[in-house]
């Protein structure tokens, strides 16, 4: 039972990965689109930040993982 | 099954005119074809766990090398036992940590595997040995006999044997929760990892050494090896030095960055390809990333100036909230390293997870059909891997230079 609950957890945790990336996604979209000419630049700190967000959630899954 | 693949790139320019496919398309469809029928030939190989008798035979087969070991398995292949189940997660944890040995293909005692030197300081001194001398054991029922002593093999672990053994034949005792409460040597063997670690070190060394050398000779210029390496050093001094460390300070910590830069770069690509010399998975190894996270934490502190140490201990906050800022401040030194570790660990070691994941489909659905999903997948994510071993190297040399450039903090006039 405690590795199903584990699981949730990590489950639960890619939730939070997926609406910061997603959210890190859509204001690079907009960014690119109000000056084009800027995009390689809000690419590279896009791919930065989507990191670390990343990393945030590999926290908890590295959690689960020592749980179960 | 290395004959077919000659044998394809025999026929490779006629059956290419003959569909009349574009030459990279080719080559990925011979390529989708020859990893599904491995897939096949592995699953087909697949035996359950065998008894005692058969450990000599597969003792005798993994040692004599290549052709042998395909002769034994090509043998048994036609007459498989009753399959155990497949343990997908067995698998995979087997597969992301160390291991005394490189394995090739094959299960149990029947598999390829190339030993690796074994070597621990015991009571009795220093004691070395092949990690063939446990004959593919891993639960600790075969017992290797050096220098009067007695030593078996758990789970990857080695530890002093018991004068008998248990009921399931086992010379270790088990304690509370599977836990073994056997003694154990200190072990300095050459593991997996270690092999890695040394090889991916003297590769950069041969890399880097020339071409470095090779700047003296032409003048300043850069030519060949150096021509191709210079945009990445450049790229690490120039968007990751020099912004957060400080155009006054940031030579100093050059080599440090370039050295995590490039050591993590290349492990974490080694681990991606899948066959010996390289499938070793070192930077999903905790404590390797750790040491590198331990170096980022001493390099940050040791150049530290007085108002780093003052921000920490003396920070300009009311003097009741002391009790609150002081600890968190120091526990702020603690986390960051703490995170860089858990983050490179995790990374690599959940892309791993997931490419044996999605290998593991093929047996667990125990079907070929299942072969080209699984086949596109893995590759799909192979690519993605590619991305996160550069980006990992980029997150944690960027992180530590902006540690080291937050370390040394000028006192402004405003206070």
């Amino acid at each position: 039972m405690i590795t199903g609950i584990a699981a949730i957890g990590a489950g639960l945790a890619v939730i939070g990965a997926g609406l910061g990336i997603g959210r890190i996604g859509g204001s690079a979209m907009d960014a690119i689109a109000r000056q084009p000419e800027a995009a390689g630049k809000i690419q590279t700190n896009m791919i930065v930040a989507a990191a670390l967000v990343e990393g945030a959630a590999l926290f908890a899954v590295v959690v689960s993982l020592l749980v179960a | 099954m290395g004959c077919s693949f000659y044998i394809c790139s025999g026929f490779y320019a006629t059956l290419q005119e003959r569909f009349g496919m574009s030459t990279t398309s080719f080559k990925l469809f011979t390529f989708s074809v020859f990893l599904s029928l491995v897939g096949t030939s592995n699953l087909l190989g697949q035996h359950g766990v065998h008894g005692a008798d058969s450990l000599h035979n597969a003792a005798i087969a993994a040692e004599h090398g290549a052709t042998d070991a395909v002769h034994a398995d090509d043998a048994h292949g036609a007459a498989t036992e009753a399959e155990a189940d497949f343990d997908a997660a067995a698998l995979i944890m087997h597969h992301i940590a160390d291991s005394h040995e490189f394995h090739a293909w094959g299960e149990g005692e029947k598999g390829f595997t190339l030993p690796l030197p074994v070597i621990l300081w015991t009571d009795n001194g220093l004691v070395s040995f092949l990690s063939s001398a446990f004959h593919h054991d891993d639960a600790g029922k075969h017992v290797v006999e050096q220098k009067g002593q007695r030593f078996v093999k758990v789970h990857d672990k080695i530890y002093y044997a018991n004068e008998g053994a248990d009921d399931h034949g086992a010379y270790v005792t088990h304690g509370a929760e599977h836990a073994i409460e056997n003694r154990q040597p200190l072990d300095f063997s050459i593991t997996k990892n270690v092999f890695s670690l040394l090889m991916s070190a003297f590769f950069l060394l041969l890399l880097f050494i020339p071409a470095a050398r090779s700047y003296g000779r032409s003048g300043g210029v850069p030519k060949g090896l150096a021509g191709f390496l210079e945009p990445l050093v450049l790229f690490v001094r120039d968007d990751i030095a020099r912004p957060n460390i400080g155009e006054h300070r940031y030579a100093k910590f050059m080599p440090y960055l370039l050295t995590a830069f490039f050591f993590i770069w290349i492990n974490n690509l080694i681990g991606l390809i899948p066959i010996f010399p390289f499938s070793a998975n070192l930077t999903g190894n905790i404590a390797v990333t750790f040491t590198l996270a331990f170096f980022t934490l001493i390099i940050t502190n040791v150049s530290a100036n007085k108002g780093y140490w003052k921000h920490i201990f003396l920070p300009h906050v009311p003097l009741w909230l002391y009790p609150i800022m002081v600890p968190v401040e120091i526990i702020g030194i603690l986390s960051k390293p703490f995170a860089l570790m858990i983050r490179l660990f995790a990374n690599i070691s959940a892309g791993h997870i997931i490419i044996l994941s999605l290998v593991s489909l093929i047996f667990i659905f125990k079907s070929v059909a299942i072969s080209p999903v699984s086949v596109a997948f893995v590759l799909f994510m192979n690519f993605i891997e590619l991305l996160v071993a550069a980006l990992q190297a980029y997150i944690f040399t960027l992180l530590s230079a902006l540690f080291i450039g937050l370390a040394h903090v000028e006192e402004e006039a405003h206070h």
